[in-house]
């Protein structure tokens, strides 16, 4: 029998993120007709159109106002309701905060197993899901499968490909009870965090700096280089513990692990902890002014020479680009 | 106060990762074990917590008998004792939470502190797991933490993509800790002599009368295929940077 997949996904005014698509197509893919989307808060049906379009069969609003603040206790107890009344056996959370903070307690209350943030899924031979995850911050690739009636994954965002589907979306109504009042853990306010606005694990090219920007004030070249590819800023480890830059910049196996188009390694050395954090990139770009620097063996394309140099020229040489075309 | 802080013995971060041909494990020789990083903070926050105020700090630690080592290093920073449930069995997340829920119940405890994941299996299940067993709420990836003993609730700040959550809950309850929440402390050579005559409890699976089922397994495990050597430019600044660009868009096809 085809799976059901009960795909969980957050939306903010309306909107979602890419990650929600790339579940809804992947889901579309392995199951085809049998796709729900479940979305939370008072603009959660805002939603039903663009969720349609790239795969949701059914759509399934809570938009009760109690959702518009997260509660992992009240949002799991939800999920649950959610998955009982639609039957369904596999669940899809995006591997962000947000649904690393949710998974893994809803897990806990359906007795699901589930594969954390996975970069493929596949249809094993005996019909069950056989999910693709890195593990040791992708120093190995793991292979897994899940033993538990209901089939958990959280996917990485930025790696699967999204495609239209052109469907209803009939809205569904789900009745799920729910008592606020006795949720626990509750979100009482939230605020940005200082730093670049475009979400490393989401982005299609990162700039990152390391120790060899020599120091703060040098960040501006990669903000000029960044501008001009639409892409966003992030750094090794030791950059952010200096306080040259947020600690949400740092990338790395204790870090961000992201998995752009394009990762431009520029005055980093490649330690292998923060190669491990950049391996998923598909084309890695390393500017370092020592030839035996180790990030050479990780690059595609690799620039010897002084990065206060060559970055203006980098900066130059895509802007002359974009207005060429 | 009573915390019991969840630590798990992991290959350091520098360790080059070896699939043993055929099997679902890496190559230990050689490997140098240390606590996960992301448990240092949990560590740290923990003795903090103590310092303010009082109570105890037990460590709690799964695995086989290198495990003990990692135990006496937290008990080095500081914590009070720990508990060592020591086991040769390959664990999933499900079955560690149940191990860490079934020592919670016989402690008790107010707080259950933890990193926010292992940074060798990366499942970052283990804290919200075992909240749900012991029934408790949980909070994850905390950058900073409130302790508010008179009410017996926590605020907290956890990290999303480029915001800050602020998350208010009553405890017990379980948080995972992020990087960025403290700073931990090297032990001192007078509590590392401590360290030595305080208590390691050993407990057994069959002791805590769990069987491990697995829910979740590897059935296949490999390295990442090599990347092709570099391409590396030559010429002045300027060529360089040209050359750089027309690969991206013309050969990557990606600007
Ligand atoms: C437990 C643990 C976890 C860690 N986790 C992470 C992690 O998640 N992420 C991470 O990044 N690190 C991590 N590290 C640190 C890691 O080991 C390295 O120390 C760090 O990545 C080095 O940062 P870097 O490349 O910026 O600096 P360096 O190694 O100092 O490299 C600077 C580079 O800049 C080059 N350079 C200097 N001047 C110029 C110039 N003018 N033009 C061009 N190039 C120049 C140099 O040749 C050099 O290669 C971790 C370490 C430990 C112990």
């Amino acid at each position: 029998m085809a799976n059901k997949i009960l795909v969980v996904l957050e939306q903010h005014e309306g909107k979602v993120r890419r990650i929600a698509l790339e579940m809804l197509s992947l889901a579309q893919k392995l199951s085809a007709g049998n796709v729900i989307a479940l979305t939370f808060g008072s603009q959660a049906e805002e939603t039903r159109e663009m969720l349609a379009r790239y795969g949701a069969d059914q759509v399934v609003a809570l938009h009760n106002a109690v959702f518009d603040q997260y509660s992992s206790d009240g949002f799991a107890d939800a999920v649950k309701q959610v998955q009982s009344a639609v039957g369904a056996d596999v669940l899809f959370l995006p591997a962000t905060a947000w649904g690393k903070d949710l998974a893994p307690r809803t897990a806990g209350l359906l007795g699901a197993g589930l594969a954390t943030d996975c970069t493929a899924v596949e249809i094993g031979q005996d019909g069950r899901l056989v999910a693709t995850r890195p593990i040791y911050a992708g120093k190995a690739i793991a292979t897994v499968v899940i033993d538990s009636p209901v089939q958990m994954f959280s996917l990485r965002p930025n790696i699967q490909p999204v495609e239209e589907t052109g469907r209803a979306g009939q809205l569904e109504d789900i009745v799920v009870t729910v008592h606020p009042e006795a949720w626990r853990a509750k979100v009482t306010a939230v605020r940005a965090q200082g730093g670049g606005t475009m979400e490393l694990t989401e982005a299609e090219i990162i700039v990152s700096g390391g120790r060899g920007m020599k120091g703060p004030e040098n960040f501006k070249l990669l903000d000029a280089l960044a501008t001009e590819l639409g892409a966003a800023v992030g750094s090794s480890r030791p950059v952010a513990d200096e306080g040259w830059v947020p600690h949400s910049y740092h990338i790395g196996q204790t870090g961000k692990v992201v998995s752009p188009n394009v990762y431009f390694a520029i005055g980093i050395s490649g330690a292998i902890q923060h190669l491990a954090g950049i391996s998923g990139s598909k084309y890695i770009v390393a500017i370092n002014s020592d030839p035996e620097a180790p990030i050479f063996k990780a690059a595609n394309y690799g620039i010897v020479g002084n990065l206060f140099e060559v970055v203006p020229a980098v900066t130059d040489a895509v802007r002359k680009l974009k207005t060429e075309r | 106060m009573k915390i019991l802080v969840m630590v798990k013995q992991v290959p350091d971060t520098a360790t080059k990762v070896r699939v043993q041909p055929g099997s679902t494990s890496i190559a230990t020789e050689g490997i140098k074990w240390v606590i996960n990083p992301y448990d240092e903070f949990a560590i740290e926050e923990s003795l903090r917590i103590k310092e303010r105020h009082g109570g105890e700090v037990v460590v709690v630690s799964v695995g086989p008998q290198r495990v003990e080592e990692a135990i006496r290093q937290t008990l080095a920073m500081g914590a009070d004792r720990g508990i060592h449930v020591k086991t040769d069995d390959v664990l999933d997340s499900q079955t560690t939470a149940e191990i860490l829920a079934a020592v919670a119940r016989s402690e008790g405890f107010d707080l259950i502190v933890t990193g926010k994941q292992a940074v060798d299996d990366d499942a970052a299940q283990v804290g919200s797991l075992a909240a749900v067993l012991l029934d408790v709420p949980q909070v994850t990836v905390v950058l900073k933490l409130d302790v508010n003993a008179e009410e017996q609730r926590l605020v907290a700040e956890r990290e999303l993509e480029g915001t800050i959550e602020i998350v208010e809950l009553p405890y017990p309850a379980v948080v995972t800790a992020q990087r960025g929440l403290n700073e931990p402390r090297y032990p001192t050579l007078p509590n590392i002599m401590k360290a030595k005559k305080k208590e390691v409890r050993v407990e057994t699976l069959e002791g805590l009368g769990i069987k491990p089922q697995l829910k979740v397994r590897i059935v296949a495990l490999s390295e990442p295929p090599e990347r092709p050597a570099a391409k590396i430019l030559t010429g002045d600044p300027v060529e360089m940077a040209q050359q750089l660009v027309d690969l991206l868009h013309n050969e990557a096809k990606v600007l």
